[in-house]
């Protein structure tokens, strides 16, 4: 049986070989569809893997606070651009007290705005973030030189600030910044501090920015008061999810809110697993809609095969005739053909499999020698799925034309010119 | 007894009109035997060669195979008798293109429940028709008269009880068609029994017996008086 089998394959490769031009043509669809369907689920798997490396760096024990009702899944409403002040610098104290939230090791609240700043004659405009003392035990980042300013200063409307290594590249280049006066939005500020060049992570540049404390950012340079958003850590990663329902219940109590069921709240709790779940859905969406194209090309392909397998049934009628005559049986053609098809199409899923590992691997390459942290993921499935869809194709596709020679009657098809 | 045909009759249906090709046809072949069956063209000669050949079925009648009644047989018991009890030589020899001699000779025993010793059966039959040294070859590579020989080893490889032939000599020059009757007389004198479908009485009288058929019914069955043996120099028209 295995035998036979394989003696079938080899026929049909001889088949296949004997007419190279127009097996690799029949094939061509295949080839496409399947690379098609590999790259697209590998640059997706890449892609999202190089957002989700950059969001978890960000920290997945962080939760987040922004003004806002919003729907579980949907974004907050504030990100969309409109501006929201319920939340207050009072609302951050609240929830850093281990009363109301026990499991929360630091909060920061922001205030942020984009200005520009001044040193002597040199001038720059960069993002001012008003921040509490919990920046750095909440967001991470060292002070390279100089310090982080106090609580006292936090409060008191002190005009220090603290540069990030961007910032003090532009302004002061390789001269000395701490200890020096500078402008923000006409505001005389001392600079106490330098901060460790972090990089870029998840779009935000934690270099390009100046930090001051939130008292004076409200009150000196924006006039506000309120607050864009709260940040806090949480001790534990197992303890997220009580502490965002402290937070809720502690923000509810502090906005006056009595409806526990979150339809009356005017701010939005989330973590940063809930924001990667967001991403991953956006992401898996479009990845699953482009291997539909991909499967879509496997479909013309398999369209494709059908008509020539037809073709090549109708001009081997005589050989289907003959065959009949020495012996074989309506299964024997049918098989025949059929293994044909299958033979062509699994052909054309491995070569279009190697075709599109090859390329997503360029991808991968590109990418990283571009500077993106891309990872190159071929993800078994798409293997089986570019085998399997092949195969299947094959099959559905040869059927036909198979079953049509199969039964075609041995006088008619040996008369047949 | 062979072959045992019984009132055999053949029509077709084209929407209403119904064409009659055979008219109730009786007769008996023995093993061993070298039959013409000859008429003109449109006599319904092929026809009947197709029906004993298991390629088509009659309308009407029995056929007896080694005395089993194989009138009517589904598909694959059909195919089994095709493969290991008849042998087919046509006309057009019906090669594979881009196949080598071997190969083709090897076609039927793939379709056959012997799985052993193909190479040394088709060697051994092709040397029998002289074609030993052709092994290699692809089929577009030799000529008419070898395409025959091979098509005679094809049929022949599975050592069939009855070996059909039609027109064999139709497509050939005289001198490859007289090298084909010598080779299906020598056959015959092994001892397989040979039928031969032809319209030339020439090619006929090479048999040891002919049946006339002429617009379906047997016009004729007699003995040839005086068989005719081929061999190079006699000329075939």
């Amino acid at each position: 049986m295995l035998k036979a089998c394989c003696q079938s394959i080899l026929n049909s490769i001889k088949t296949l070989l004997a007419n190279k031009v127009r097996s690799f043509l029949t094939m061509l669809g295949i080839i496409i569809g399947v690379a098609a369907v590999i790259i697209i689920m590998a640059v997706g798997a890449g892609a999202q893997s190089l957002i989700l490396a950059q969001v978890k760096t960000l920290g997945t024990d962080k939760v987040g606070v922004l003004p806002g009702n919003s729907d579980d899944d949907g974004p907050p409403t504030s990100a969309m651009g409109i501006v929201i002040t319920t939340l207050k610098y009072e609302d951050a104290l609240a929830l850093n007290k281990k009363i109301n939230v026990p499991n929360l090791v630091d909060v920061v609240a922001y205030s942020k705005g984009v200005a520009t700043v001044t040193w002597e004659n040199h001038s720059y405009d960069t993002n001012i973030s008003g921040t509490t003392v919990g920046y750095i035990p909440v967001e991470g980042g060292e002070v390279a030189k100089g310090r982080f300013f106090s609580e006292e200063e936090e409060t008191n409307l002190s005009r220090v600030a603290v540069l990030g290594s961007t910032v003090k590249e532009e302004l002061f280049g390789d001269s000395e910044a701490v200890g020096k006066r500078i402008k923000i939005k006409k505001h005389s500020f001392e600079v106490i501090g330098i901060m460790k060049e972090r990089g870029t992570v998840a779009l935000q540049d934690y270099d390009d920015q100046i930090f001051i404390p939130i008292k004076t950012m409200q009150k000196i340079v924006e006039g506000v008061d309120h607050l864009g958003m709260i940040r806090a850590k949480v001790d534990y990663e197992e303890n997220i999810d009580k502490a965002i329902d402290d937070m809720k219940m502690t923000l509810r109590d502090q906005h006056d809110i009595s409806n526990q069921s979150g339809e009356d709240d005017d701010f939005t709790v989330r973590s940063a697993a809930q924001a990667l779940d967001m991403i991953t859905i956006v992401t898996n969406a479009l990845k699953y809609f482009l291997a539909a194209m991909g499967a879509l090309a496997l479909l013309v392909g398999g369209i494709g095969i059908m008509n020539i397998m037809l073709v090549n049934v109708s001009e081997r009628t005589k050989e289907i005739g003959l065959r009949k005559a020495v012996g074989a049986n309506n299964k024997n053609i049918l098989l025949q053909f059929l293994t044909e098809a299958i033979t062509v199409t699994i052909l054309g899923g491995v070569i279009g499999i190697i075709v599109g590992v090859l390329i997503s691997l360029v991808i991968a390459i590109g990418a990283n020698f571009l500077g993106y942290d891309w990872e190159f993921i071929i993800s078994p499935w798409s293997i089986v799925m570019g085998v399997g869809v092949s195969a299947s194709v094959g099959i559905i596709f040869g059927l036909y034309p198979a079953r049509k020679a199969a039964l075609l009657e041995p006088v008619e098809a040996l008369r047949y010119e | 007894m062979l072959i045992k045909v019984k009132n055999l009759k053949k029509e077709y249906k084209t929407d209403e009109i119904v064409t009659k090709i055979l008219h109730g046809l009786s007769f008996e072949i023995e093993k061993g035997e070298f039959v013409a069956i000859m008429g003109p063209s449109g006599s319904g000669k092929s026809t009947l060669m197709h029906i004993m050949g298991l390629l088509d079925s009659p309308t009407k009648g029995e056929y007896f195979l080694n005395d089993k009644n194989v009138t009517s047989l589904n598909d694959a018991e059909s195919a089994i008798i095709r493969n290991e009890q008849i042998g087919f030589v046509f006309q057009s020899f019906n090669l594979l293109p881009r196949t080598t001699v071997l190969e083709n000779v090897k076609l039927p025993l793939t379709y056959s429940k012997d799985k052993k010793n193909h190479d040394k059966k088709a060697k051994d039959i092709l040397n029998r028709v002289g074609l030993g040294h052709r092994l290699g070859y692809h089929s577009n590579q030799i000529s008419g008269g070898e395409k025959q020989r091979v098509a005679i080893a094809r049929a022949l490889v599975n050592n069939p009880s009855v070996l059909f032939a039609d027109e064999p000599t139709g497509n050939l020059d005289s001198k490859s068609g007289i090298q084909i009757m010598e080779i299906l007389q020598r056959l015959n004198k092994e001892g397989n029994t040979i039928i031969v479908v032809t319209h030339e009485t020439f090619t006929a009288e090479h048999a040891k017996r002919i049946i006339k058929i002429k617009d379906g019914i047997i016009e004729d069955d007699s003995p040839v008086k005086k068989q005719r043996i081929a061999k190079e120099g006699s000329i075939l028209k």
